[in-house]
């Protein structure tokens, strides 16, 4: 009843291949970027803000990077931490040693950079699959630690590896205060899922597509498994160096290359398969789980008075439990129990 | 000179364990198509339990390593039960994903059972020189890595005979071959696959006491299932042998790298040089050294 489109009709070209077609989904999409951009930042506190909503956007927009290779073409990535860690040093040195260069353009720059090394690093997935292309991937999170562990110039020649990042400034506004640095996080994620949702519908997505769904069909109906792969791997390592600078400027304030471990690479794949694979929304709702369930978890060991290793060792095994949970009774994460419950309520009070 | 070769014979032995390590990966993949990312965890998991048994009740050796064995087989069939059996005939990838989360779970479940701290565990195998090899060549080799070596080696020898002779093996390798088909002919597939699993936990066992020996029983253990990739892509996902010799090329190649080319670019290259040589390797060569070439239709 809530959810139904009768008396929706698309009298035009326009209309009917927009990006939500039904007019309850716009009126909820703009709604819930009014709460975030204007409620939220007025009422949540500062912990909300730092600890929670901005580590969720930006796990947000690496997750969706990830989707972007692992979802919607099909190639399996354990590297995405290391693409984060390119965006983050890039950006980093980008500011550091050209005066005056924008923000903005330093983080596309930075993205861009992660995507030549997803380029590079994505090339043996035209001559191996499935798990080779796994273990490949492994290289690069391996690989661009070393790198940035090693290189003293890439770290600017700081002693100990450790980083600390310049101060956001656009124009002259500082981006000091959670809020602000909430509201630019905000802002970039918003724009990239809307990008990301449109790359998906187009050409480009449907190559993909056609890729993950059955490679060698798709080369012989006639996409071209090298370019479609690459550009993949280069979209999907942008979103993640873009993800990974704001997980340095926004949230971390210094970086060091540890933070850009494998465990992250994991915690991010979490995100896809709890969300959903192939779904921008799934990136959205498992970044939320994942960000979310260690707060519960420390809670409730909290509350019932448990040690702190134990907390942590409890949070390893629900992790792997949810996961094998997830994929057991429902494959497609929470983005599908999502349009299950969209299905219900186009029918409801009537179940048929 | 033998400088050289002392460093070539340590890269070997250490490829003995990472061998021992990928042929448990070798055999899950083998009978099941899983490619089991749970197979460090396991080793950690093993090893701790062994170690756990001695240090927090007191219990001599030789009761605690059957106690293993019978834990081992436990987690074997339950994960053949809970884990595999719901995920039948979905795509490998989502079974890969599993053995993700089954690795979290394990590690969690060690750890929260025997505590995170570093264990200490004393085989009783002295890590000396072996006197013949420093009289004669000059050479250091630790009587330690030789006789690990050996119980590698044992077992492999062990696993093959299985493969080839029993009637286990037979049913295994139909398995492997094709799951429906050995259905067909009335293989009981779960037992097949609870056999394996148990069979990978005793291998994780034998590999877990042996590096937890060398380096201490602690969490970097799990860190071996990393070790094993690389081995596995140059040896091929499917082979025993390939396992082995995978396992001795990268060990060698790893420490030799190390030492002769690390000082050059500032040392710690040992992480992802096995990835980067074996990465190589596949543009070269995509099913790896032993592994079956595989034919894809559509």
């Amino acid at each position: 009843m809530f959810y139904r489109e009768a008396g929706q009709f698309k009298t035009s070209y326009q209309s009917d291949s927009q990006i939500f077609p039904i007019r309850q989904d716009r009126i909820a999409l703009a709604a819930l970027l009014v709460l975030a951009a204007v409620i939220v930042p007025l009422f949540a506190t500062p912990y909300l803000l730092s600890a929670i909503l901005i580590p969720f956007l930006i796990f947000a927009l690496a997750a969706l990077g990830l989707n972007i290779l692992t979802g919607y073409a099909g190639q399996l990535s354990l590297g995405t931490a290391a693409f984060m860690a390119v965006g983050a040093y890039a950006s980093f040195n980008f500011i550091a040693r050209v005066p005056g260069i924008p923000m903005l353009l330093a983080f596309v720059l930075g993205g861009l950079c992660a995507a030549l090394v997803g380029i590079v690093f994505g090339l043996p997935s035209l001559r191996v699959r499935g798990f080779y292309l796994a273990a490949s991937t492994l290289a690069t999170q391996f690989f661009v630690v070393w790198c940035l562990t090693k290189i003293p110039y890439l770290t600017n020649y700081s002693a100990s590896g450790v980083v600390t990042v310049q101060r956001m400034q656009i124009f002259g506004y500082q981006f000091n205060t959670p809020a602000s640095k909430y509201l630019l996080v905000l802002a970039v994620v918003a724009f990239l899922a809307l990008l990301a949702k449109n790359m998906i519908r187009s050409n480009v997505g449907r190559s993909w597509m056609a890729i993950r769904d059955m490679d060698m069909a798709a080369e012989v109906i006639g996409f071209r498994p090298l370019p479609t792969k690459l550009m993949a791997f280069a979209v999907s390592s942008f979103y993640c160096g873009v993800a990974g600078a704001l997980y340095a400027f926004a949230y971390l304030g210094t970086v060091e290359p540890e933070a850009y471990n494998l465990d992250l690479s994991f915690r991010i794949l979490f995100m896809i398969i709890i969300g959903g694979v192939g779904s921008v929304l799934g990136s959205f709702l498992g970044a939320a789980f994942i960000v979310l369930l260690p707060v519960m978890l420390n809670m409730f060991g909290h509350f019932l008075g448990l040690p702190t290793s134990f907390a942590s060792n409890l949070e390893l095994m629900v992790f792997g439990a949810l996961i094998i949970f997830f994929l057991i009774v429902e494959p497609h994460g929470l983005a599908r129990l999502w349009q299950v419950g969209k299905e219900k309520l186009r029918l409801w009070p009537f179940p048929h | 000179m033998s400088f050289f070769f002392e460093v070539l014979i340590g890269g070997l032995l250490s490829g003995v364990m990472y061998a021992l390590v990928a042929i448990g990966f070798v055999l899950i993949y083998k009978a099941s198509g899983v490619f089991n990312f749970a197979q460090g965890a396991m080793v950690f998991f093993a090893a701790l339990t062994c170690v756990g048994m001695v240090d927090k009740f007191h219990v001599p050796m030789w009761i605690a390593i059957p106690a293993t064995i019978v834990v081992m087989i436990a987690l074997g069939l339950a994960i053949e039960k809970v884990v595999l059996r719901p995920l039948v005939n979905q795509p490998e990838i989502t079974l890969f994903m599993a053995t993700i989360g089954l690795a979290f779970f394990i590690e969690g479940l060690a750890q929260l059972v025997w505590g995170s701290q570093v264990h200490k565990l004393d085989l009783p195998i002295e890590d000396v020189p072996i006197p013949w090899l420093m009289d004669n060549f000059n050479i250091l080799v630790s009587k330690f890595d030789m006789t690990a070596a050996g119980i590698c080696a044992v077992l492999v020898i062990a696993l093959a005979l299985m493969f080839s002779k029993t009637k286990v093996g037979r049913a295994l390798r139909a398995v492997a071959d094709d799951h429906q088909a050995a259905l067909a002919v009335g293989i009981p597939l779960q037992r097949i696959w609870a056999i394996v699993w148990s069979v990978a936990g005793l291998v994780a066992l034998v590999a877990g006491l042996l590096w937890g020996a060398r380096n201490g029983v602690q969490f970097a253990l799990t860190f071996l299932a990393l070790k094993a990739l690389p081995v596995l892509i140059l040896g091929g996902f499917t082979s025993v042998p390939g396992a082995i010799v995978g396992g001795l090329i990268i060990g060698a190649s790893e420490k030799l790298a190390e030492v002769y080319i690390g000082p050059m670019v500032g040392g710690g290259i040992e992480g992802w040089f096995p990835y980067v040589l074996a990465l190589l390797f596949l543009l070269v060569r995509p099913e790896g050294l032993f592994g079956e070439k595989i034919i894809r239709r559509i």
